[in-house]
């Protein structure tokens, strides 16, 4: 900084010292962050961004705060990739077809929570939740049917799946074999990311340290075997829907990502091997200009952890990928239409923030799985941003925005205090053992949920603007109980239909190779080849490995 | 009066446990005996821990969808116990119709998203009081 520059700062320093007494003299609202109870200051200047470095930055350059892209939006749009699913795999094969047919450019699997869990759907606890919140995925022969039609060499899938994503995977990867698809050309990501299913999503099968392990088993073989695939979509979102303030969800999530570069260090891989594979998932919320902040902290953060503290070299190492959803836990399940303006104005700091790809909410899913046409209108959404407002026209600019450039760097301190209060406890795997990381979830949770019953946070339509003529109703989507008896017939026919023998000897190899510290991806796969289903994958391997047992407390 | 005592529970493969959380939280701030479950609760389970914990009130919360199959479990499961003296109330993701029909099987009030914690504790209050008077 030049003399003369240092003066004029002085006189701004001064300057805004005589309106700030002014604005306190004033009669004037309070202001907090939307769900950190922090207190938003009322103007920012060039006291606020002086020395940050922001004003040298370039978007495509290290520290990738401006984002990783040169070209920003202009050389690509991001992905609009509406997750969806339900009900039996031919129901969402036509869903996929009808989504792509009308612009979406991505595909996202939703499982049912059998699924999810490892269940088939003919297991005895899968009873009632067949299809009902995604889609019944038990062997190859589902996932065939899932993509029937649907190229995968074409696409890029992204599978919501973690206590058995390896298992989910290889049935993608068998697929896609028997498509004739050449494995290098498959793109897509499998979210598999445990870590937070013990912080927050609660999808578990396995106990930490084995589970680890095999997403360890993923970045390796998916190196050297599908090196377009994304191992692991390292997720916030349901940290944030769980309850975390924007700076918690920056924290964990990136405090998650260290861990799997830690046991990808640890194996013997080269960072830089898998790194470039790692991904991340964003919750976007409301509050707008702290969204945007959050997600150019994200960038930044990584970037630097990843060049000075585990020594990546190369560039792709360094840059932070992500997909970004809109907020679910700020739909309301009153006055439902209002929730078309909260996906778009959510959908906008996405976009502002860099996002790679992005799902919109449907209006209608605080109260059932989305209809088709609620499902349209968020994909509109996306595209009247991507193509009428002509925000994407320029490469983050918000960029050099006293606020946001300030907001920036202020989560990025939160999140640094948080990585250290995580090494004191010991670091995540004893912060999840403990229930350290999710009670600190859950008393974010209670305070938001205390505000807004004390009308210190304003709900429009839930708490304030209350309308009270009867609720608005809009149609729901109903998910037949057909689908439950549909898919229970398809696996009768695919057990009777499949060579058993073959199907045992699979599963012994599995078994016994848990027991060594082979990667046990190929053995997977040998399974799915062989048909054998999600559930038989699952409980081989827990035979050795055994189960989680949460710690529970409220 | 003796404290309510609730189990707050968790039935079915959902793994969504912020809202079990802030009501057990919110009913326990109001003086209730609050046991929660923990996560993947079959109706078999809830229904034993209930009848062991010689609760007042199940809550269930559901929001897979899984309403019209693990609800009405929960309800038979008691009932075939001689345990029609629990109330059995809960939320969730559940569509209007379905909760009139998971009423008019004899479940309490079944409440949606937006609910102010009070509306519970208030709600939970009067039925017990109506119910201690019938039986004094």
């Amino acid at each position: 900084m030049t003399t003369a520059e240092m003066l004029e700062l002085d006189r701004l320093r001064e300057e805004v010292a005589q309106w700030r007494a002014r604005f306190d003299a004033a009669k004037k609202r309070n202001a907090l962050f939307a769900n950190s109870g922090d207190v938003v200051d009322p103007v920012y200047t060039a006291l606020d961004i002086a020395g940050d470095g922001s004003a040298l930055e370039l978007p495509g350059e290290y520290p990738f705060t401006r984002g990783i892209h040169a070209t920003g939006y202009r050389g690509k749009l991001w992905t609009m990739r509406q997750f969806a699913g339900f009900g039996t795999a031919p129901e969402t094969n036509a869903r996929y077809k009808y989504l792509l047919s009308h612009g979406q450019t991505g595909l996202s699997v939703a499982f049912d929570f059998p699924t999810l869990m490892g269940y088939d759907s003919d297991h005895p606890r899968s009873e009632g939740e067949v299809g009902k919140c995604g889609v019944a995925i038990s062997s190859l022969a589902d996932m065939e049917t899932l993509f029937e039609g649907i190229p995968l060499d074409k696409v890029s899938t992204s599978m919501t799946i973690n206590g058995p994503a390896v298992i989910l995977f290889a049935f993608y990867v068998a697929a896609a074999e028997k498509q004739g698809v050449n494995l290098k050309e498959l793109r897509g990501t499998i979210q598999n990311d445990i870590l937070k299913e013990y912080m927050a999503q609660h999808a578990w099968v396995y106990p930490i340290e084995p589970a680890l392990r095999l997403i360890v088993d993923n970045f390796a073989w998916s190196a050297e075997h599908v090196p377009l695939w994304n191992t692991i979509s390292i997720s916030g979102y349901h940290i944030r829907e769980a309850g975390a303030t924007a700076a918690q969800e920056l924290a964990f999530t990136l405090a998650d990502g260290f861990t799997y570069v830690e046991r990808g260090l640890a194996r013997g891989l080269d960072v830089d091997d898998f790194a470039p594979r790692l991904s991340f998932f964003w919750d976007i919320h409301n509050d707008f200009f702290e969204e945007i902040a959050k997600l150019r902290a994200a960038r930044r953060i990584w970037a630097r952890h990843l060049k000075e503290r585990f020594g990546a070299k190369d560039p792709r190492s360094l840059i932070m990928r992500f997909h970004s959803q809109t907020a679910g836990v700020t739909l309301t399940a009153q006055q439902p239409m209002n929730n078309v303006v909260r996906v778009a104005y959510q959908a906008m700091a996405a976009v502002l923030g860099g996002t790679q790809s992005l799902h919109t909410n449907s209006m209608d899913e605080t109260l059932a799985l989305p209809t088709e046409q609620a499902v349209q209108v968020a994909l509109r959404t996306q595209q009247v941003l991507a193509y009428e407002t002509g925000v994407p026209n320029v490469a983050d600019p918000l960029g050099g925005s006293y606020y946001v450039e300030a907001l920036t760097d202020k989560l990025e301190q939160e999140a640094e205090a948080l990585f250290e209060q995580i090494a004191e406890v010991g670091g995540v795997v004893h912060g999840l053992e403990t229930g350290w990381l999710q009670r600190k979830i859950a008393e974010s949770s209670s305070r938001q949920q205390w505000e807004i019953e004390q009308h210190r946070r304003t709900i429009v339509g839930v708490n304030e603007f209350v309308t009270e003529e009867g609720e608005l109703t809009i149609p729901l989507l109903k998910v037949s109980e057909a689908a439950e008896r549909e898919q229970r017939a398809r696996m009768a026919q695919m057990r009777a239909s499949r060579d058993n023998g073959l199907v045992e000897s699979r599963l012994t190899a599995l078994r016994e190779a848990s027991r060594t510290d082979a990667n046990l991806m190929p053995c997977i796969l040998d399974c799915a080849r062989a048909y054998c289903t999600l559930y038989e994958i699952r409980a081989a391997m827990e035979e050795v490995f055994g189960a989680y047992r949460e710690p529970v407390f409220f | 009066m003796r404290p309510i005592r609730v189990l707050v529970a968790k039935p079915g493969l959902d793994g969504h446990d912020r809202g079990a959380k802030v009501v057990a939280a919110a009913l326990r701030d109001a003086g209730m005996e609050v046991i929660y479950t923990g996560l993947h609760q079959t109706p078999e389970m809830i229904a034993t821990a209930a009848i062991q914990e010689d609760v007042d009130v199940v809550g269930l919360s559901i929001l897979s969808g899984a309403h019209m199959t693990l609800i009405p479990r929960v309800l038979d499961l008691l009932r075939a116990d001689g345990r029609d003296d629990i109330l059995v109330t809960g939320g969730g993701i559940i569509p209007r119709e379905d909760m009139d029909a998971l009423e008019a099987r004899g479940t309490g009030r079944l409440f949606g998203p937006g609910t102010p914690t009070s509306e519970l504790v208030d709600y939970i209050h009067d039925w017990f009081e109506a119910r201690e008077s019938q039986t004094a």
